[in-house]
């Protein structure tokens, strides 16, 4: 099934498999190479996702991949320049570099190694919570790009917050991308919160743009521990040249709090985001707040699952879109409430505003429920701005363009507004401002 | 001021205006009543511009200018204000922040300078004041999960803001508790002046007890079948609209 991308690419995946499983000086656990060798064959059978695939229905990922790629090459010339304006840059808080997914410690800005643990990945394959992780069995069959992850891994960070600790600031990861070649980048990241603790990671993205197209093939797995608190908060802007799948499984324990805002905004031309919650414990919150402004010709996708295994909890999505130009979004949400999961509150909402004629966006919001003691809601809206509502305020003397940019503003604070970090808010709606106000004047 | 001639609107293949006259000078105040769906909002609609409507023929002059031919900002820029029968909810925006918007809009139109923070601030005490409208609903969303009372005065509330030159009020008196029709009859009275002019959409006679009409004008199928002076209004109280349903008479 790989026959269906560019032969280079084809064999720097090959070779790039070789080289981790024959790597000499590499750490190499024992419990991880069987699951290494099963991601890739598996990998190495279904190949990347086509339409055909019922999670990647609306999403022809061929046409992004389809390239003379670099997979994982070591471009130590590529350092970050201090000064690339990467969305997000202003905020306070720590600050973890990523250049093409390796940490580069140099660059950073890190908390006391008191307060957490920082590490590369592969310096703590042998970590028990990291051991607990990767052993999770994962479904390759909806998420090809995650067995290939798995199997190819060697970059990546691991943050670990010890039990009780509240990080005093937000914990910035920034991912530079791209390098002289055709850059495919593959990382693996692991964020384990213990019981008691707190954290607020951010995630922001680079691509200069002078550098050729870039593919960054992220999985994260989080651990949110009894009691404990992770906001997630991904800031998703970067240049056309950078594409990228991000997946993200998040397991949560009794009572602790999980928040993931997702925001993509015009730039990237193609972002899937997988987003699975595993509600693994009794009186559990988990927000998903997802907000896509999207314009040209890029394709954003977003797919959650989420899983009640226990009773008592709640969880709620809210995915907004604004779509112009000829840009295409999916959403698609999961929510399975398992029998046992009695007194679930579940809620999920998808709102889309539609801009022009050639915007397209699939939405699917889908909840299975098989316990009887629940409450339980989903929806889907496409539309277009309310015209009553426009009439009202140019009735009052706005400008058509400010009466559109305020509804389309209102539309879309429904989500920012969720945030609890200030600095982060007042920083997107300004953006969301900016770009509105150019899709509409 | 304003003038209609033969206006003749049309609403997703309907005519609902069907040869208007109506000339409303400065310093009056015109009251218009008729049945339901005799086409008074269809009227304010034109008027304040509504695009779904389509004027088939006829003109409209305010102020010397073609009032049809301009986009619905300008003629608010320019002083025409509608009060909205039924004023939409529209979450997420801010109240005050808009009207800050609309009032430096408007400002600008006139050649004003913007007004400053504090000087807004102090208008929107002012204005809150004359027509009692609650603070605490002037910082939230607009309209949204106010009363229909509280739309209502919401509307005043901007339109004092605004200080039109034309207001059309829709039906402003409905939905309103006795105190605040009062309270409403009240502010228009004190921004009523001798530069202005009020068009008051009404289907109670009560309300022009408090507001003093200069005219009444009864609008039947899309026509003024007849006017008068306060007088009509009474007659209509006790009479109903079917005697004039029979035999059109225009002033
Ligand atoms: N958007 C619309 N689409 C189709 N018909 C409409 C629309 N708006 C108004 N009409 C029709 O136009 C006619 C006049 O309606 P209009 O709202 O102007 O009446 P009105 O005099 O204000 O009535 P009321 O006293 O009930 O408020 C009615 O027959 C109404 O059904
Ligand atoms: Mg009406």
């Amino acid at each position: 099934m790989l026959a269906q991308i560019d032969v280079e690419f084809r064999e720097q995946i090959l070779n790039d498999y070789q080289g981790v499983s024959e790597c000499q000086v590499c750490d190499k656990p024992d419990y991880l190479v069987p699951i290494r060798e099963v991601a890739f064959s598996f990998f190495q059978e279904s190949g990347f996702p086509t339409l055909k695939n019922e999670d990647w229905k609306y999403t022809p990922v061929k046409r992004y991949l389809n390239e003379p790629f670099e997979v994982d090459q070591e471009d130590t010339n590529t350092i970050a320049p201090a000064d690339a304006p990467y969305f997000g840059k202003q905020l306070p808080g720590y600050k973890i570099v990523m250049i093409n997914g390796r940490f580069d410690p140099e660059q950073s800005e890190l908390p006391d190694s008191s307060q957490c643990t920082i590490a590369p990945i592969i310096d703590v394959l042998r970590e028990p919570t990291v051991k607990e992780r990767l052993s999770k069995s994962r479904n390759y069959g909806a998420n090809p790009f995650l067995a290939m992850n798995t199997a190819l891994f060697t970059k990546g960070i691991y943050i670990h917050i010890p039990k009780n600790v509240k990080i005093d600031h937000p914990i910035h990861l920034v991912h530079y991308a791209g390098g002289e070649q055709k850059q495919f980048n593959i990382t693996k990241n692991i964020f384990v919160v213990e019981e008691g603790g707190e954290a607020e990671i951010i995630e922001s993205y680079y691509h200069s743009g002078h550098a050729p197209v870039s593919f960054r093939n992220s999985a994260t797995e989080i651990l949110v521990e009894p009691n404990a608190t992770l906001h997630h908060i991904k800031l998703q802007k970067a240049h056309s040249n950078l594409r990228m799948v991000e997946h993200t499984e998040v397991e949560q324990k009794q009572d602790s709090l999980y928040n993931n805002y997702t925001f993509t905004l015009p730039g990237m031309n193609f972002v899937r985001n997988n987003l699975n919650l595993d509600i693994n414990g009794s009186n559990i919150e988990s927000h998903m707040y997802g907000l896509y402004l999207t314009n040209e010709n890029q394709l954003v996708d977003n797919h959650t699952l989420v899983n009640h295994r226990e009773p008592d909890c709640e969880s709620n999505q809210l995915y907004k879109g604004i779509l112009t130009d000829r840009s295409r979004a999916v959403f698609n949400g999961k929510v399975y409430v398992h029998s046992i999961a009695q007194k679930t509150n579940a809620f999920q909402q998808n709102n889309n505003i539609l801009f022009s004629d050639d915007a397209a966006i699939y939405s699917k919001p889908q909840l299975e429920i098989f316990a009887d003691d629940v409450k339980c809601s989903h929806g889907s809206t496409i539309g277009q701005l309310d015209d009553e509502a426009l009439f009202y305020l140019r009735a009052r003397g706005l400008s058509k363009a400010d009466a559109q940019s305020m509804l389309v503003n209102a539309f879309a604070f429904d989500v920012t507004e969720k945030l609890v970090d200030e600095e982060i808010k007042a920083m997107l709606n300004e953006e969301i401002d900016k770009v509105m106000t150019g899709v509409i004047s | 001021m304003l003038e209609i001639k033969n206006l003749h609107a049309v609403i997703d293949g309907n005519e609902v205006l069907k040869g208007l006259n109506l000339k409303v000078n400065a310093g009056e105040i015109h009251a218009i009543m008729g049945p339901n769906g005799s086409g008074k909002s269809s009227l304010a609609s034109v008027l304040a511009g509504r695009e779904e409507f389509e004027v088939t023929d006829g003109d409209v002059t305010y102020k010397g200018q073609d009032l049809l031919d301009m986009d619905p900002e300008i003629r608010a820029r320019d002083g025409v204000f509608m009060a909205f029968q039924y004023p939409v909810e529209i979450p997420g925006v801010s109240n005050i922040s808009f009207l800050k918007t609309a009032v430096n809009e408007v400002r600008e139109h006139q050649k004003l300078e913007p007004l400053s923070a504090r000087d807004f601030l102090k208008r929107t005490r002012e204005m809150q004041e004359l027509v009692q409208f609650d603070s605490a609903l002037a910082n939230r969303s607009l309209n949204e999960g106010f009363s229909g009372g509280e739309k209502k005065r919401n509307e005043i509330f901007q339109m004092a803001m605004l200080d039109p030159t034309l207001a059309i009020l829709d039906e402003t008196d409905s939905g309103l508790d006795i105190d605040a029709l009062r309270i409403v009859a009240d502010g228009v009275n004190k921004l009523h002046s001798k530069d202005k002019a009020f068009i008051i959409i009404t289907h109670y006679q009560r309300l022009l007890d408090y507001i003093v009409p200069d005219f009444v004008h009864v609008l039947n199928d899309g026509q003024i079948v007849r006017s008068g002076d306060k007088n009509l209004a009474l007659e209509l109280e006790e009479k109903g609209y079917d005697w004039l349903k029979k035999e059109p008479v225009t002033s």
